[in-house]
């Protein structure tokens, strides 16, 4: 009784505001679906932006909080894709009821996409960064070499889809994408979570901490694999024929955007991001036709280039702090002393980013020369 | 015997490639995504100049010029101002950079595949196995480029000095190097390669369309990392490598479906057994 009158203590709305709004959009979209005034290609894409939502948090898994770069994520997804509208394509002759093949198709092929996350996250303990990054984007390859090869996947045509799920599939993805942030969340807060993001932000000091490195790692990959192949059957579930096609490079790395639009280590700015992605990319695809749809890409590398220099680049560091959206904030509503401490349960704000260099050399500093090292919070904001 | 000459030669064009890569990684210590990119810019302005003037050698010229241009603008603009930053942040630039290159030039050429006729050969016939002409020849230029490569870097001061960049930043600009010409240059020798390349893939594959380096450009990188990336001999020797199996591969044809496979699949395989690579050095990471 005591543990849930704590939680109604620290009870803030603002921690669980990104579950209301999705809940209201879902309830909302589902009322107006059932009220016949939706148009079917908004169901459409809502369903895409569902499962670019889970796409680009369970990437952001990897990249923001383990920090390793995944450029497979894709692969990932068609894996799951394949195989779960494999095994769907045999429930649905079984069993009558859609959602529950539907379910079932989801959970094998999050395991599958798991157990190849896995496989994948076997290189990654010995390698780092750009090796890493580049052994990912050979098993996207691979995946999709496999996929067009293997005859009973339906080789160069693409697995067919026996039965589409059909439009109301984003009510279910919708709900998917509530569960999965759920998990996300709490994983991030756990002891789990901030493991990662003690490897991430110094890999020798989490080992000398007796964290399990290898574990953690492999738990990540594993994790963020799960998600993605999920995402995938949500993909299958909507069209016919599921084709290798869609999972290339290119599309790891339109989630690479979201995750980076939305910033690195960010979840809400994910959400915001595959959202706002999904939408432009649908309609630049209606607008633009033949070879004015490079526009596309080319808005992508720009995106890329210049959100990447201006969080990163040591040049920019003054208008960084300039353009702090939690300073601006608080400038707008009169608040002062916005310590992190009351906000312990603010998943997107982790204070892990600790300074190790400027620690280790802070014997050398007099105090007064820059205030702001000794706060780690600042520093989080601006990964 | 065809196989063996058609191989080395697309071998040879993946070291040329892997060069620029391995070079950039071992000095600027980064990921030139964008590397493979710069060789479809080659080969659209041997495209582009052959449709204006027709003659073969100056388009080479232009090429080489184009890429070096590019290369070292590239470098000036999106990865200078994050020289110090995370190696992730680095990555993803240039990642956007090769999206860029690739856009604007579908942009400005369209997507559909253009034809270059660079050379015309006749085969050669030795015995009862025909080789080609164009292979032949990539053969002989690209093994003088490596040779020459080997040599300035081994004999020539600024290449001592792109060693020592290499070694160690720090201690080479106490030493008085300016490491951001050192860098600099080593985009532009890298561009110049891509571009020497860009012709000679022509010569195997004589069409160009937007998205023509990127698969060569990750295989050379594959091919780098597998010779142990930031060594030079070692980019040779993976190229090479890589190149014999991918024509092995399509020439039979129980493996030929899964040859992008087989590559890959051998990169993690090495990776896993050997992360530095064949030559590569064993780095040990510090506090």
């Amino acid at each position: 009784m005591s543990y849930f009158r704590k939680i109604a203590k620290n009870f803030k709305w603002k921690h669980y505001i990104v579950y209301i709004i999705l809940a209201a959009v879902l309830l909302l979209s589902a009322l107006l679906w059932q009220a016949g005034v939706m148009k079917r290609s908004t169901a459409t894409m809502l369903n895409q932006i569902g499962y670019s939502i889970i796409l680009a948090v369970s990437l952001n898994i990897v990249v923001g909080f383990l920090g390793e770069l995944s450029l497979g994520h894709a692969g990932f997804m068609c894996a799951g894709a394949y195989l779960g509208t494999f095994l769907y394509n045999f429930l649905i002759a079984a069993i009558p009821s859609k959602l529950l093949c539907l379910c079932i198709a989801m959970l094998f092929g999050g395991v599958v996409a798991a157990l190849l996350g896995m496989l994948v996250g076997l290189p990654a303990l010995r390698l780092k960064g750009d090796y890493l990054a580049i052994v990912t984007l050979a098993f996207n390859e691979i995946i999709g070499n496999l996929c067009k090869n293997i005859k009973i996947f339906g080789g160069g045509m693409g697995l067919k889809n026996e039965q589409p799920y059909g439009y109301s599939l984003f009510i279910v993805t919708f709900v998917v994408v509530i569960l999965t942030l759920i998990v996300l969340q709490n994983l991030i807060r756990s002891k789990h979570g901030r493991a990662i993001t003690a490897i991430r932000d110094n890999e020798i000091a989490a080992k000398a901490m007796g964290i399990n490195v290898t574990y953690y790692k492999l738990f990540a990959f594993t994790i963020a694999a799960f998600f993605a192949g999920i995402a995938g059957v949500l993909y299958g579930a909507a069209v016919s024929p599921v084709k290798y096609t869609n999972f290339t490079f290119n599309y790891s790395i339109e989630i690479l955007v979201m995750v980076v639009l939305g910033g690195i280590g960010s979840i809400n700015g994910s959400i915001i991001a595959a959202a706002f992605i999904t939408y432009l990319n649908l309609t630049l695809t209606n607008q633009l036709s033949g070879d004015l749809a490079a526009l596309k890409y080319l808005v992508y590398a720009l995106i890329l280039i210049l959100v990447v220099i201006f969080n990163n680049a040591p040049a920019m560091r003054k208008y960084r702090e300039k353009l702090d959206f939690k300073k601006l904030s608080d400038k707008l509503f009169k608040k002062k002393n916005s310590d992190i401490r009351d906000d312990s349960a603010a998943w997107d704000r982790i204070p892990t980013k600790i300074p190790m260099d400027e620690l280790l050399s802070a014997d050398l500093k007099t105090q007064n020369d820059s205030p702001d090292t000794s706060m780690p919070e600042d520093r989080s904001s601006h990964e | 015997m065809s196989t063996l000459i058609d191989g080395l030669s697309l071998g040879v064009i993946y070291a040329l490639i892997a060069l620029g890569y391995t070079m950039v990684y071992g000095i600027a210590k980064m990921l030139n995504f964008a590397h493979g990119d710069i060789i479809m810019v080659g080969a659209y302005s041997v495209f582009a100049t052959l449709a204006l003037c027709g003659l073969a050698f100056p388009a080479i010229l232009v090429a080489v010029i184009v890429c070096v241009l590019l290369g070292i603008s590239v470098e000036r603009v999106a990865y200078r101002p994050l020289r110090g930053a995370s190696p992730l942040a680095v990555l993803i630039t240039a990642i956007g950079v090769s999206y860029l290159l690739q856009s604007i030039a579908q942009l400005i050429f369209g997507a559909k595949p253009r034809t270059v006729e660079l050379f015309s050969f006749t085969p050669i016939r030795i015995g009862n196995s025909t080789i080609s002409g164009a292979s032949l020849l990539t053969l002989g230029v690209c093994i003088v480029i490596m040779a020459a490569l080997t040599l300035f870097v081994n004999r020539t001061k600024t290449g001592h000095a792109m060693l020592a960049v290499s070694e160690d930043r720090g201690a080479a600009q106490l030493m008085g190097i300016n490491v951001n010409r050192i860098i600099m240059l080593t985009f532009a020798i890298g561009s110049a390669l891509a571009a020497f390349a860009s012709v000679f893939y022509l010569l195997y594959i004589p069409s160009v369309n937007p998205t023509l380096g990127s698969m060569p450009g990750i295989k050379a990188f594959t091919a780098a990392v597998i010779g142990g990336i930031g060594s030079i001999p070692g980019a040779m020797i993976g190229g090479v490598l890589l190149g014999l199996i991918e024509t092995i591969c399509l020439r039979v044809p129980a493996l030929a479906p899964f040859t992008t496979s087989i590559e890959f699949g051998l990169l993690i395989v090495i990776l896993l057994f050997k992360p530095t690579g064949l030559l590569g050095k064993r780095r040990r990471e510090k506090v």
